[in-house]
């Protein structure tokens, strides 16, 4: 029933956390790799500490900026509490991302968790990683390359 | 390999627009999901102006058309109920230069009061519509609308939602733009001053151009037949275009992009060529009605899609005619105020003093939600007033005596200070107080300047609205600065005190939102030095 030639990711989290830091990164990446991209967002609630998503799809052609309730092929959590208000969106035999599989000791900055999941979601992704190195030194501030770029290696683990 | 591809949300590819179309100016209000449309155009170089509310805006905007130049006004759906008086006339007047308003619409209520459908609008005050499905539509429509509204010398509708304004799709930009013609005022007296004798053939030059506006659509780019085969046909608009294309790929769609005055030659011609023909579109149904008024045979949507926006499970929801009870997700976090923010003290002083809270909109309008469960009304911008002081007139003493009327800094300048006159002018016979929750600051929406904070969209000083002077001259005798703090007797014996007396009393609790705090220091450091003459 889906569009099977377009990648449904969806990022939640809470207000904060870097979820639509991490979605711009991941969209920007994903247009460097020549994609058709979409990303939609909600607006207004983050700053309060509210939840927040986001949707990035992408592939040769992209309709709808949303991921459809149950065809997401790879939800990242970026707060465990929020794994249940967004687990619908997830396929049969889609993917769950969670903090939990990060060893977060080894961040050297503990805010760019977000990006370490990133780097673990890019394993599964046709997105070379010199696409996401320039995606992520493009959405970030100078000092924070260098701890974000570990993060990402530290996800991807390759 | 060179891309001029560009990632940009339906909002940002707008400002791009308007500075490659050479908008000479931009006003609006901030309002969820408009806000970024003045704030990128400003980070272009354009020129963008916060307004105290949507309908100066609008008036500004009209002005600069009515001198040649092209304007846009950009603001929220109920932001345009603000300005519908100075729209509806304004197509009466018609412009010279161009004069776009863009109504960004929040169907679902992401941040909003209530989820109006703004196409109504377009019919109500007979001007035509707009109304892109993506970011390149929102970039290319503008050109368009500029077009418009020169060629036929009327205001255009630019009508979108929030998944087109906030959703991030790529954007090809043009080159080789014409530059606008240039300013220059033009007399024209009995187009522009609308008393009736001039008002009266005013009307009849409107449907006119109305008429001649929905002929030329029905060959226009803007609307176009996309999709399948069918035999099922779609007619559609915005972003449910993009949904209808996903949810039934084989589908013969015809996509409105103008979407008033329709063109019912086309749209006939359409729903003649398939089996089946559903319209598929968010909110009221418009274009459904529309249609069938004209005595076309098309279905709409059941009635429970009306409420809350549209997705691809929606539409194919819509077209298996399924009423099933939808899932109900399970509710994420919700917002609340800030650790740290400064109205916690006010509203746990409501709560503990058992006031009844005419409150208001903005980030406040949060401590209706528990812990702090201390408002009793918000209805629209500025009513904390008015709602409060009906309170005030009709309820028996005892509980008049407990109404208190709470109000933002950037609200109180949009639609407050009309109340504070009603206040002076209509006193209640308890008396009244009225709290001004001033944090420097339009918080909700992403921290935006005002005139009370006396700095312009860019930060830069100007003219400042003082609350206290204001109500002082307006004839205020109980005026008090304080600065909330938690655990501090201040607001509290002030509040008490001045509930039991019978006079109005009005409380500015002044102190700057903890999230912009360090940067409003820094705009007023760089400020003074600039008053002293130095960079």
């Amino acid at each position: 029933m889906s569009n099977s030639q377009v990648t449904n990711i969806v990022i939640g989290g809470l207000g904060g956390q870097g979820v639509l830091k991490a979605s711009d990164i991941l969209a920007d990446a994903a247009v460097r790799a020549g994609y058709d991209v979409k990303k939609s967002e909600l607006h207004g609630m983050s700053q309060r500490g509210g939840s927040v998503s986001s949707d990035v799809r992408f592939g040769a052609q992209v309709l709808s900026p949303m991921v459809p309730a149950g065809e997401a092929d790879f939800l990242v959590i970026l707060s465990s509490d929020q794994v249940e208000p967004n687990r619908h969106v997830l396929r049969d035999r889609g993917t769950l991302i969670v903090p939990e599989q990060i060893d977060a000791e080894k961040l050297a900055n503990r805010k760019s968790l977000n990006v370490a999941l990133l780097g673990l979601l890019s394993r599964h992704l046709p997105i070379p990683v010199e696409h996401w190195q320039t995606a992520l030194r493009a959405n970030l501030a100078e000092k924070l390359h260098e701890a974000n770029l570990q993060a990402f290696e530290l996800g991807r683990g390759r | 390999m060179s891309d001029s591809r560009l990632l940009l949300s339906g909002d940002e590819a707008i400002a791009l627009a308007a500075r490659h179309a050479g908008v000479a100016l931009g006003a609006g209000y901030p309002g969820t999901p408009s806000t970024e449309i003045l704030e990128a155009f400003s980070e272009q170089g354009g020129r963008a102006q916060w307004s105290p509310n949507e309908k100066v805006a609008l008036e500004v905007a009209l002005g600069a058309a009515f001198g040649g130049a092209r304007a846009m006004a950009t603001m929220k759906h109920v932001g345009l109920n603000v300005a519908a008086d100075p729209l509806f006339t304004a197509a009466y007047t018609g412009v010279t230069g161009a004069l776009i308003v863009i109504s960004a619409d929040d169907p679902g209520l992401a941040s909003s009061q209530n989820e109006q459908d703004n196409r109504h609008f377009a019919v109500a005050a007979a001007v035509p519509m707009l109304e892109p499905s993506d970011s390149q539509e929102a970039y290319d429509f503008l050109f368009a609308a500029v077009d418009l509204s020169e060629r036929w010398q009327i205001p255009v509708l630019y009508r979108l939602t929030t998944r087109v304004c906030h959703s991030k799709t790529l954007v090809t930009p043009r080159a080789n733009i014409p530059p606008p013609p240039a300013a220059n005022f033009q007399r024209d007296v009995r187009s522009r001053v609308m008393i009736p004798a001039y008002a009266r053939p005013a009307h009849h030059r409107l449907r006119k151009k109305l008429a001649e506006i929905a002929a030329w659509s029905e060959t226009s780019p803007l609307n176009r037949v996309a999709g399948g085969n069918g035999p099922l046909g779609i007619i559609t608009s915005g972003i449910s275009f993009m949904h209808a294309r996903e949810a039934a790929p084989d589908a013969r769609v015809l996509k409105l992009g103008l979407t008033h005055p329709l063109p019912f030659g086309q749209i006939e011609q359409f729903v003649r060529s398939v089996e089946r023909c559903v319209v598929i579109e968010e909110g009221d149904p418009y274009l459904a009605q529309t249609i069938r008024a004209h005595g076309l045979a098309v279905e709409s949507k059941p009635e429970m899609y009306r409420f809350g926006e549209l997705n691809v499970n929606r539409v194919r929801r819509i077209l298996a005619g399924d009423t099933s009870p939808e899932a109900v997700p399970k509710p994420g976090r919700p917002p609340q105020l800030c650790e740290g923010c400064a109205h916690r003290a006010v509203f746990e002083t409501l709560r503990k003093l058992d006031c009844i809270v005419a409150g208001d909109i903005g980030c406040y309008t949060l401590a209706v939600l528990p812990p702090f469960n201390a408002m009793d009304s918000c209805v629209c911008m500025g009513a904390s007033l008015g709602v409060g002081l009906g309170l005030r007139h009709t309820l028996p003493p005892d509980q008049a005596r407990r109404v208190v009327s709470v109000i933002g800094d950037s609200t109180f300048v949009h639609s407050g200070i009309t109340g504070l006159v009603e206040m002076v002018y209509n006193p209640p016979p308890t008396g009244h107080v009225l709290i001004i929750l001033d944090n420097g600051t339009t918080a909700m929406t992403g921290h935006q300047e005002h005139p009370g904070t006396g700095r312009t969209l860019e930060h830069q000083a100007t003219g400042k609205v003082v609350f206290e002077d204001l109500a002082r001259a307006v004839g205020v005798k109980r005026v008090h600065v304080i600065e909330p703090r938690p655990g501090s007797p201040e607001l509290e014996n002030l509040l008490t005190e001045s509930l039991a007396t019978n006079a109005l009393t009005l409380i500015v609790a002044r102190r700057p939102c903890i999230l912009v705090a360090k940067q409003i220091r820094e705009y007023e450091k760089c400020a003074a030095a600039c008053g002293a003459g130095e960079a």
